[in-house]
């Protein structure tokens, strides 16, 4: 259930971002999602691309500080107070959330959210039987 | 003159009572400190090859790292209940060099320091601030035992709370100021924040050292105090300020020369160098008691001159020091060596560090910028654990070297890397004229 994250350390200079895109779409790499934490000194760039190795292995060999990191893929459901259920049941069984960001849009009849969380096992064990429902991680590389 | 019968001695005289001087404390050495007799063993030398003061060229050097090794007390050449204080300064690994000092040795450190603000122009009437650091830092105590001995009020202020400083230089009629000539100059820019006018007072004289400076610095420093101000020299190993200073003419730096025997060497090969030729200063102590130092390489570059002086000293000058022959740096007033940063990034679980140190100067004040390159190891894809690293980095640098700097997260290669070689240092103060 867990899902490889690509994070890119980014100083804030301009062309940054141009450049990690064009180096994954000149190796035909797709973005399937983003974020980007940033500070004043620098940015966190977080991605869920279609191939996450060869990605990995592209951007380091570009010179990018990368590292893998593990998420989860959470469905939720679109219509109002839906991500607040999501949220509700999360807090409840006591997850702490790092950050989260939500997919790109797709027509698919439910919505995905990225959410990393601390001790990402036995958040992954507390959330099972529960209303939140995980990806599997080939779905979401491959939505 | 302070005193004339040493200061303006004959050359003769002088180098007699040098040479005197010399053979009695690499005896003493040799009698009393392992490491000495040690080293002359290993050179194949003796004390009695001693004949003449060029026959020094034949003992090996002291370096810092001797010194180190030797930490804290190894080098000492009396009893320990000789020893009356203890003076140290920060070294290149965490490890601080200590240097100790017998009654006699307080004695003679504050002649040369009541020499030297004599040849400033100072008297028993002169009013000294002393805004150096007591402490263990040399500067303070150093300036504050000459100045007494010299007969002058001493107002020991010591550094920080410039707004009071500027309060005391007024309402006590200071005539002498002696603290670095950076913070002259942020004084300079604090009394006229506070709308004080230095050069409507009585202040007339400023004894500034501890850090490189340059003729320009001089020349602003002397315009917005309406002073004249002296370069002085000193290092804490050889005794502290005191070693040399300029006279009216700020042509060059008298060294006290009946105490410390100076050589320029060539810092590659080792070997002396005559007068007049650029090179790294070195220094023999001759009167010293508790820690004496036999051809102790200073790092520091300049050239000497012996041409006898109008202000009628005899002693030989040194030229305003033109840069150092390793990577240290003096910021506020503290030595700082890359290494130490290195060390704590390493501490800190970086195998390969890659960092740069960038200095300026704004307002008047030193500003240390280091930049780390994020490496994989210490990348988080959280703003959190980076701000964490970032808070870590920082206070595990400013506890080991005692200021205060700002710590930036660069992407790798950010670091300009001259022949595979990182440069560790940018300092844009240019503080070394040639």
């Amino acid at each position: 259930m867990k899902v490889k994250q690509i994070s890119v350390f980014l100083e804030n200079k301009s062309g940054r971002l141009a450049k990690v895109t064009r180096i994954l779409g000149d190796n035909r790499i797709n973005i399937r999602a983003l974020s980007i934490a940033d500070t004043t000194d620098y940015g966190i760039l977080r991605l869920i691309v279609s191939e996450p190795a060869k990605a990995l292995s592209v951007l380091k060999a570009e010179g990018f500080t990368v590292r893998e990191t593990e998420v989860i893929a959470v469905e939720v459901p679109d219509q109002p107070g839906g991500l607040a259920g999501v949220l509700e049941e999360i807090q409840a069984k006591g997850v702490n959330i790092e950050y989260m960001y939500a997919f790109v849009g797709k027509s698919l009849e439910n919505a995905i959210v990225i959410f990393r969380v601390e001790e990402i096992d036995q958040a992954i064990a507390l959330l099972k039987n529960t209303q939140v429902k995980l990806l599997p991680e080939e779905r979401v590389y491959s939505l | 003159m302070w005193s004339p019968e040493y200061e303006s001695m004959s050359r003769q005289r002088l180098e007699d009572l040098q040479l005197k001087r010399l053979k009695a404390t690499v005896e003493r050495v040799y009698q009393h400190v392992p490491f000495y007799r040690e080293k002359m063993k290993k050179q194949g030398i003796k004390p009695e090859d001693l004949q003449s003061l060029s026959d020094l060229k034949y003992f090996p050097f002291t370096t810092k790292d001797d010194l180190r090794e030797n930490y804290p007390f190894g080098l000492f050449a009396v009893g320990m209940d000789d020893v009356v204080r203890i003076h140290a300064s920060s070294g290149t690994t965490g490890r601080m060099t200590v240097v100790g000092y017998t009654k006699n040795d307080i004695n003679i450190w504050s002649e040369v320091m009541a020499r030297s603000i004599s040849s400033a122009g100072g008297g028993p009437r002169d009013r000294i601030q002393v805004s150096y650091g007591y402490g263990l830092f040399t500067g303070g105590l150093g300036v504050h035992y000459g100045a007494e001995l010299l007969g002058a009020m001493v107002v020991p202020v010591s550094g920080g709370n410039t707004k009071r400083q500027i309060q005391v230089m007024q309402d006590f009629g200071i005539t002498i100021l002696a603290c670095t000539p950076s913070y002259a100059l942020y004084m300079a820019e604090t009394a006229a924040e506070m709308g004080v006018d230095l050069r409507t007072l009585p202040l007339k004289i400023g004894i500034f050292g501890a850090e490189p400076w340059t003729e320009q610095m001089r020349r602003e420093i002397e315009t917005k105090m309406g002073i004249k101000a002296y370069d002085i020299y000193g290092l804490s190993e050889i005794i502290g300020p005191g070693v040399a200073i300029e006279c009216q003419e700020q042509n060059g730096l008298h060294i006290n020369e009946d105490h410390f025997l100076t050589e320029i060497i060539d810092p590659q090969s080792g070997e002396v160098l005559p007068y007049g030729e650029k090179g790294e200063l070195v220094f023999t102590t001759l009167t010293k008691e508790a820690f004496p130092l036999i051809r102790y390489r200073t790092r520091d570059l300049s050239l000497l001159y012996p041409e006898a002086c109008v202000c009628g000293r005899t002693f030989a000058r040194m030229h305003r020091i033109l840069g150092r022959t390793d990577d240290m740096l003096i910021i506020r007033g503290v030595n700082v060596f890359p290494s130490q940063i290195e060390s704590v990034l390493l501490e800190n679980g970086d195998v390969s560090p890659h960092y740069q140190l960038v200095v300026d100067r704004k307002d008047n004040l030193d500003d240390l910028e280091v930049w780390v390159e994020v490496s994989e190891a210490m990348f988080a894809s959280e703003v959190r654990k980076l701000e964490q690293l970032n808070k870590n980095i920082k206070q595990k640098i400013e506890s080991t070297l005692g200021i205060n700097v700002r710590v930036k997260l660069v992407e790798p290669k950010t670091i300009q890397r001259s022949e595979g070689k990182a440069k560790r240092v940018i300092d844009r103060r240019e503080l070394y004229q040639n």
